[in-house]
């Protein structure tokens, strides 16, 4: 996947409330979750979001609950990636399930500026900087990770399964 | 190895695992609830699975925007019910029968010691109390886990918590897991596993110990998990027909990190907006007026926590201009607190009682909070907006803190009444 956009920047432990509110919840349609994503933090975010745009952001993203409805809006809003020195677990596990493209790079997630141009490639492992001109280069994923984002998800890779493919 | 390590080996028919892999387990449960259920029935039919791996291994729980909050919610627990009646699910349960995930599948006797647990909700870490491996997971995984009745799982490394010395009056166990998020921050234990042991554990009852593994994950907690004991056995007696396995840590387990928390001069404790890592003692808060307070949730919302809350508000009333809600987290729960007299406490006191929901603690309803409102709640989250509007505020704490702040109209300790 190579994807290019401006970036959205964030700081430390934003949480699923945050991505999208409880009070929205009781849809699970992509686009109306979209409507709402980073609301309570970024009111303007959905304002200014672009298609390929990119999220980065510092520690511990997607801290919190477990709702799948938080990478669906991000991804429904069309944020191509996800770049955060770490991730908090379970929306690890649910953005590689839905094939919403996250990414570990903390030196990344450090020097990259809010409206700076980035482009991501994660064949490669690249994140090239256009508006500062910095290179970063990240892990690919392994083992059980590697996996989901090859099948295009967990959906996938459970017809295969279930000989429903 | 250490407990979690043994659970997961012993799901995935392993002699031994080791922190780092990825390992394949059966599950013994599979959790989603009336906001999660939704989205992993979805991807159930885009599976293409027509049946579930097992209808009495999983449970269906509709209770964050229940009593139906308006229309979406509504048709969102119909299409849960109607997908448990289609799939013949025996774990699904209407008003009588109900109330809050985390209380009513232990108190029904669904976990016990040994299982491997699953669920689309966060703080399906709760059943860790009883020695079993449970974790948070999305939707599409409890799909997966639905269909299949696996589940993957990289195994984590252990930190160990030891809580040692004599517990003060009015400390409990949510003041103990408080401070740890504190000592360890909110990514403290970010991918791994919090094993909870020490005296003060060890003389816990079964109520503290769910509202310690309940926080885990705000810890960033994989699992939290507290090997049984016999106050684990006694209390599963007679709500299960399953044989328990009883594991614990070999003495020579590896663990990443030892955190001792000495308990003697522990006072209670209060988590500050916006993380509940911000944890001060209750004395040092100072003054802060409140607007609201909630009593209940899957963390604080048992029999014993509305014990304490009523000794607290014994004999007392409310402060003007504070809305106290409790809200008892099953209908046997509700039932029993009414038998005990303590409803007719709360309401005398001044408290609204609530049918048992998740409700305001995730701002969903029953509770929501204006643009400058403040609370304190027993509740486990206290993210911007996490009760209502996003400049409202949320403050954490134990039953009887938040009971003596009703009181105080002022975050206060029952000492300072």
């Amino acid at each position: 996947m190579k994807a290019t956009g401006r970036v959205h920047k964030y700081g430390d432990h934003i949480d699923t409330d945050a991505i999208i509110a409880a009070r929205y919840l009781s849809t699970t349609d992509p686009i109306e979750l979209a409507g709402h994503c980073m609301q309570d933090i970024d009111a303007e975010f959905v304002e200014r979001v672009e298609p390929g745009d990119i999220i980065v952001a510092g520690e511990n993203f997607g801290c919190g609950s477990s709702r799948e409805h938080a990478p669906i809006a991000i991804k429904a809003a069309g944020v191509s990636a996800v770049i955060a020195r770490n991730f908090a677990r379970i929306f690890y596990r649910n953005a590689l399930n839905i094939g919403l493209p996250i990414i570990e790079c903390p030196e990344a997630a450090e020097a990259i500026n809010a409206g700076d141009e980035v482009t991501v490639d994660t064949d490669e492992g690249t994140i090239v900087d256009h508006t500062t001109g910095e290179e970063f280069s990240f892990q690919p994923l392994t083992g059980v990770a590697a996996e989901l984002v090859e099948a295009g998800g967990l959906v996938p890779m459970v017809q295969e399964r279930l000989g429903t493919r | 190895m250490t407990i979690t390590e043994k659970l997961l080996a012993r799901a995935a028919g392993r002699d031994e695992v080791t922190p780092g892999e990825f390992v394949s387990c059966r599950l013994d449960l599979v959790l989603a609830n009336d906001i999660t259920a939704p989205i992993a029935i979805d991807e159930f039919r885009r599976m293409g699975a027509e049946k579930v791996f097992d209808p009495a291994r999983i449970a269906l729980v509709c209770d964050h925007a229940t009593p139906n909050r308006d229309i979406n919610a509504a048709t969102q627990t119909k299409k849960v019910r109607d997908f448990a009646r289609e799939m013949g699910v025996a774990n699904y349960w209407e008003a009588d029968q109900g109330g809050i995930e985390h209380i009513i599948l232990p108190d029904k006797g669904l976990v016990i010691p040994g299982d491997v647990v699953i669920g689309a909700d966060s703080h399906t870490c709760t059943y860790g109390a009883l020695g079993a491996f449970a974790t948070g997971v999305g939707s599409t995984d409890a799909a997966a886990g639905m269909a299949l009745g696996e589940c993957w799982f990289r195994v984590p490394e252990t930190i160990e918590v030891v809580y040692t010395g004599e517990l003060q009056p009015w400390v409990s166990a949510k003041d103990l897991i408080l401070k740890l998020i504190g000592e360890i921050g909110v990514a403290g234990a970010r991918y791994r596993s919090l094993e909870f042991k020490g005296e003060v554990i060890d003389n816990l009852g079964m109520a503290g110990r769910f509202t310690i593994c309940n926080m885990a994950i705000e810890a960033g907690a994989k699992n939290g998990v507290i090997a049984p004991d016999e106050t684990t056995l006694s209390w599963i007696e007679g709500r299960t027909d399953r044989e328990p396995v009883v594991l614990a840590s070999d003495d020579d387990a590896s663990y990443v990190r030892t955190v001792e928390i000495d308990c003697s001069a522990l006072e209670p404790q209060v988590a500050f907006p916006h993380l509940p890592e911000n944890t001060r003692g209750v004395s040092e808060v100072g003054d802060v007026p409140i607007d609201q307070v909630v009593i209940g949730a899957c963390t604080n919302g048992r029999l014993e926590d509305l014990c304490a809350a009523a000794k607290v508000l014994e004999g007392r009333h409310v402060a003007d201009g504070v809305r106290c809600i409790v809200i008892p987290g099953s209908h046997e729960i509700h039932l029993q607190a009414t038998r005990e007299g303590l409803v007719e406490l709360f309401l005398e006191s001044g408290c609204l009682v609530s049918t048992p929901t998740c409700g305001p603690c995730l701002g969903m309803h029953m509770g929501v909070l204006a643009e400058g409102e403040r609370a304190i709640a027993t509740t486990n989250r206290n993210f911007v907006g996490r009760m209502g509007h996003p400049k409202s505020e949320v403050y954490l704490a134990s039953p009887v803190v938040a009971a003596a702040s009703a009181v105080a109209g002022r975050i206060a300790g029952p000492e300072d009444l």
